[in-house]
């Protein structure tokens, strides 16, 4: 038995259908689109006034298992993840230990389909223990199922290093993902260093610190001919010299943050915690600079850094507070909010930036699209429904957000894992249980 | 006017009237201290816990006699040794404090925003004493008495705040305070202990010292840390003692009456020569006798209870 | 409703029977100093110190008193009241100090003001020099010097008013005032 969804809109990276179909999806595929189904044989979702995407991937975020397992665990994780109406997500490998063997690979991954309500890949490290001293052992880690690696939390600092990484990765078939911040120019800042910084008497993080990563990977990826992603762009001049990489065909990709197209340092002139975060949050005028680059395709995807942190640790002095904050659960409202809703990306691209281009980075070729044989992941949205966002509400272990009271228009309404519904606010759909 | 705030944490908070109530009044309270009994009896039954984090013996000793000079009573916490270390919660630490019915809790910290945190989530009433590059406000007002006190007013006068801007919560305290009471400003020093954007508060930013003795009626010079800046930001001390220390031959080109700040301690031959800091210019002293009248206008007017006046006559 | 109780000249007159009454209790004005309390106690001082020169030939030292740090209220009132200078400029040691002030009403205000002086040092004798004297004390003290006993009841005001204080011809008047709000200066 199937399930059906009827009434679809369905929106792909390419386009937004001109008018509603019913979807198949048997034994975890996308078995058919259009045509009519039998409502007897088949359990029924209807769809109509909603717009139905592609099951959402976010390439980045933070799951805390192994070894922080009061801030968030696969399970949690995978919760939250499902309401926010992702399908696949990779996490970050800062656990502790660090994801840089294939023990704790498969562990993970194992934990995630025991949880089932989304799929978690893990993305290894780049160096042993993200110590930036040796590399890991590739091989491994892609037969374990790694498809990415990162040092995220920080830069491979040492370029004779990258460079080494980047040659062997190459060869191995892994994507690079570089966390862009040299950690001597950042210096211990915990905010942006600008006007801000400089009144709250805060430690600065200058943008430049940013900025000479991207360029320094961007010459590495010319030179070597290899390819890498740069992770959680928040800066007006990365957004420039990746513009400049791409026009001459250098293989760099990049992601940016709901975060970092919505907030400004602003948002910490009361010493809110919730708004510190690593990379910080910049000015308007780099806000400016992530949308324009979202647009015109500079910055390939949509990600959330998903980085929950427990109360007690959120409730530190502002120097001492952890950087990071959640975002599997608002990274859908705030893009249509800010981005859908401005003008600034149509549904289409919605679609490529949520998960037809993560897919395409990853090699996750059986994601991405709502297309006959493809994974019957599906995300299904009201674009229309307006709603704020509750701490009682959060599915996530932590509630680190500063987004809590934000009115926010568009809400995922079902989540769809490979042809079952791992989360709905409809009642009486039978989930796997999401709250 | 009256006062109506219950915590002290920053002059940017303060309207330009609040900040000359609080000059005005700790001029009572300076006559006060020159008693022979140096004490009133204004807060006696208030408790007051001075929260240090960081090593203070000035702002601390002065804290200290004003808030006795006021007969509170007190209770110095150095949590500056065991307890900072990493992860430990200020505001669990606070807390703890507040539950033993404290009326108002005076604290110093290495970590800006700390009053902040203390003012948003606990019930005592909150005086920052320095949180760190920040703020240091009863430092900024027990200032700009010293520069009212030698001149009559702030309002029209050219001061020059000296040394390193960046790190210093002093000046930023001054520079706001300051630019409230009109006051023209100039920061200087060297260009790696400047701020970028320093302009946007309002003050003017110069490189050379000799432009800035000239024009200054009063001439601010910071505390250089020496720990901290000797590694990246400076070449060396010597060469900021050359050409940011103020020695006598320097004032040769000052105003007549020029007056000459330090918040202590100072650095003898980095910011300032001996001379200068012993001789006729300085107003080091008076700046620490200053201090407790100041330190005691601002508790007695922070500790204004609730319930409604009863008739004296 | 207003009325009218004492006016300049009766002021003026029962300020210099003060006068004389002071010095003839102290036997002239050796070691003699008025202390006025702010406000209008201060003003009062002044004129007593003037009725005495003009019969003595004397002018006697005078101190301005402000007791804002000694109310007993201080933890009751809603906000801070102002406080201002005080100015004894000479030793109180063995001196016979009068201490003046406008109304003597509940008698808080001079129990505050003699734990003030006494932290000043230690005087041969108080006394107590009062331009009015209302009643309803509520603290053992009393007058040494009168200028007009009005009996009142508790929902009056009496206000005295003084050109140096009021921008208004002295006078002393009584309102009926409703139910008293009660935050007035001590």
């Amino acid at each position: 038995m199937g399930l059906v969804i009827k009434n679809a809109i369905v929106v792909n990276a390419d386009k937004i259908a001109s008018k509603p179909q019913d979807i198949l999806l048997d034994k975890g595929k996308i078995a058919k689109i259009g045509g009519s189904f039998d409502g007897k044989s088949h359990e029924v979702i209807d769809a109509a006034g909603k717009l139905v995407f592609p099951g959402l991937i976010d390439m980045h975020v933070h799951f805390r298992e192994p070894g922080r397992e009061d801030k968030e665990t696969i399970e949690t994780g995978s919760r939250a993840a499902a309401k926010g109406g992702f399908t696949t997500v990779l996490c970050m490998p800062n656990t502790t230990p660090v994801i840089d063997n294939c023990m704790i690979v498969e562990s993970i991954i194992e934990e995630a389909r025991r949880v089932g309500l989304c799929n978690v890949i893990p993305i290894g490290a780049i160096t042993r223990g993200q110590k930036d001293d040796e590399l890991v052992d590739m091989f491994e880690l892609k037969r374990a199922g790694c498809v990415a690696l990162s040092d995220d939390g920080k830069s491979v600092v040492n370029s004779h290093l990258m460079r080494r990484a980047m040659e062997y990765s190459k060869m191995v078939g892994l994507l690079l993902i570089e966390h862009c911040q040299d950690p001597l120019l950042s210096c211990g800042g915990v905010m942006n260093e600008g006007i801000n910084s400089m009144r709250l008497g805060l430690k600065g993080d200058p943008g430049v610190s940013e900025s000479v990563i991207v360029g320094r990977d961007i010459e590495m990826a010319q030179y070597l001919d290899a390819r890498v992603h740069l992770a959680h762009m928040s800066l007006k001049r990365s957004v420039e010299l990746i513009r400049f990489a791409k026009s001459q065909g250098i293989k760099v990709t990049a992601e940016a943050c709901p975060h970092h197209f919505t907030l400004t340092d602003d948002a910490v002139k009361h010493f809110d915690t919730h708004a510190k975060v690593n990379p910080p949050l910049r000015t308007k005028e780099d806000i400016e600079a992530i949308k324009m680059a979202l647009k015109d395709g500079t910055i390939d995807c949509i990600v959330t850094d998903h980085a929950p942190h427990t109360a007690e640790e959120k409730e530190l002095d502002f120097d001492h507070a952890p950087f990071g904050m959640i975002g599997l659960e608002t990274s859908v409202g705030l893009t249509i909010t800010e981005l859908v809703e401005q003008r600034i990306l149509t549904w289409p691209q919605m679609a490529e930036k949520m998960s037809q281009k993560s897919a395409e980075i990853l090699g996750l070729a059986s994601k991405g699209w709502i297309k006959e044989g493809m994974d019957a992941d599906v995300t299904i949205i009201d674009p229309n429904e307006a709603w704020e966002v509750r701490k009682d509400d959060i599915a996530s272990k932590s509630q680190n957000t500063p987004f809590i009271g934000r009115q926010l228009k568009g809400k995922v309404v079902t989540t769809i894992l490979a042809g079952k519904v791992v989360y709905s606010t409809t009642p009486g759909v039978i989930t796997s249980g999401v709250k | 006017m009256e006062w109506t705030k219950r915590h002290l944490l920053d002059l940017e908070g303060l309207s330009q009237e609040e900040i000359e109530l609080i000059l005005e009044t700790a001029k009572s309270f300076k006559e006060v201290s020159t008693r022979d009994v140096k004490k009133v009896p204004a807060l006696r039954g208030k408790t007051i816990v001075m929260l240090f984090f960081e090593p203070s013996t000035r702002t601390r000793t002065s804290f200290e006699l004003a808030a006795k000079r006021l007969s509170a009573d007190t209770i110095n916490i150095a949590a500056g040794g065991t307890s900072t270390t990493k992860g430990e919660s200020v505001l669990d630490t606070a807390r703890n404090i507040e539950a033993m019915n404290v009326d108002l809790i005076i604290v110093r910290h290495a970590s800006s925003g700390v009053p902040h945190l203390l003012a948003k989530n606990l019930q005592a009433s909150i005086v920052n004493a320095g949180d760190g590059c920040r703020s240091h406000p009863t430092q900024a007002l027990l200032d700009m008495f010293t520069i009212k006190e030698r001149f009559g007013r702030i309002e029209g006068l050219n001061v020059g705040i000296v040394g390193d801007i960046l790190h210093s919560r002093v000046a930023r305290s001054n520079i706001i305070g300051l630019t409230k009471l009109g006051a023209n400003v100039t920061v200087c020093g060297p260009s790696t202990l400047m701020p970028r954007d320093i302009e946007t508060m309002g003050v003017k930013c110069s490189y050379r010292l000799e432009e800035v003795i000239e024009q200054s009626d009063c001439l601010m010079l910071l505390r250089l840390q020496l720990e901290r800046q000797t590694q990246k930001f400076l070449p060396s001390i010597r060469e900021y003692a050359k050409e940011f220390g103020v020695n006598k031959a320097k004032l040769a080109k000052a105003k007549k009456g020029i007056v000459i700040m330090h918040p202590g301690p100072t650095n003898r031959g980095v910011e300032l020569s001996a001379e200068v800091a012993d001789g006729e210019y300085s107003v080091i002293l008076d700046q620490v006798t200053n201090g407790v009248a100041i330190r005691m206008a601002v508790l007695y007017l922070l500790l204004g209870a609730k319930e409604p006046a009863v008739v004296l006559a | 409703m207003t009325t009218k109780i004492m006016d300049k000249d009766s002021i003026r007159r029962a300020l210099m029977r003060i006068a004389h009454e002071i010095l003839e209790k102290n036997k002239g004005t050796e070691n003699l100093c008025l202390i006025g309390i702010r406000t209008r106690g201060a003003f009062l001082a002044e004129r007593i110190r003037e009725c005495i020169k003009q019969i003595e030939g004397q002018e006697l030292p005078l101190g301005i008193l402000d007791i804002t740090l000694y109310r007993d209220d201080l933890t009751k009132v809603s906000v801070q009241p102002v406080v201002h200078e005080t100015t004894i400029p000479f030793d109180l040691h063995e001196k016979k100090i009068v201490l003046v002030d406008d109304v003597l009403f509940t008698g808080r205000t001079i129990r505050a003001a003699l734990d003030a002086l006494i932290d000043f040092g230690r005087p041969a004798t108080i006394q107590l020099a009062v331009l009015i004297d209302r009643g309803h004390r509520e603290l053992p003290i009393r007058a040494d010097y009168v200028g007009k006993n009005i009996p009142t009841s508790l929902g009056q005001d009496i206000n005295v008013m003084l050109e140096e204080a009021d921008q208004h011809a002295d006078q002393v008047v009584i309102d009926q005032s409703p139910a008293k709000a009660g935050q007035g200066e001590p």
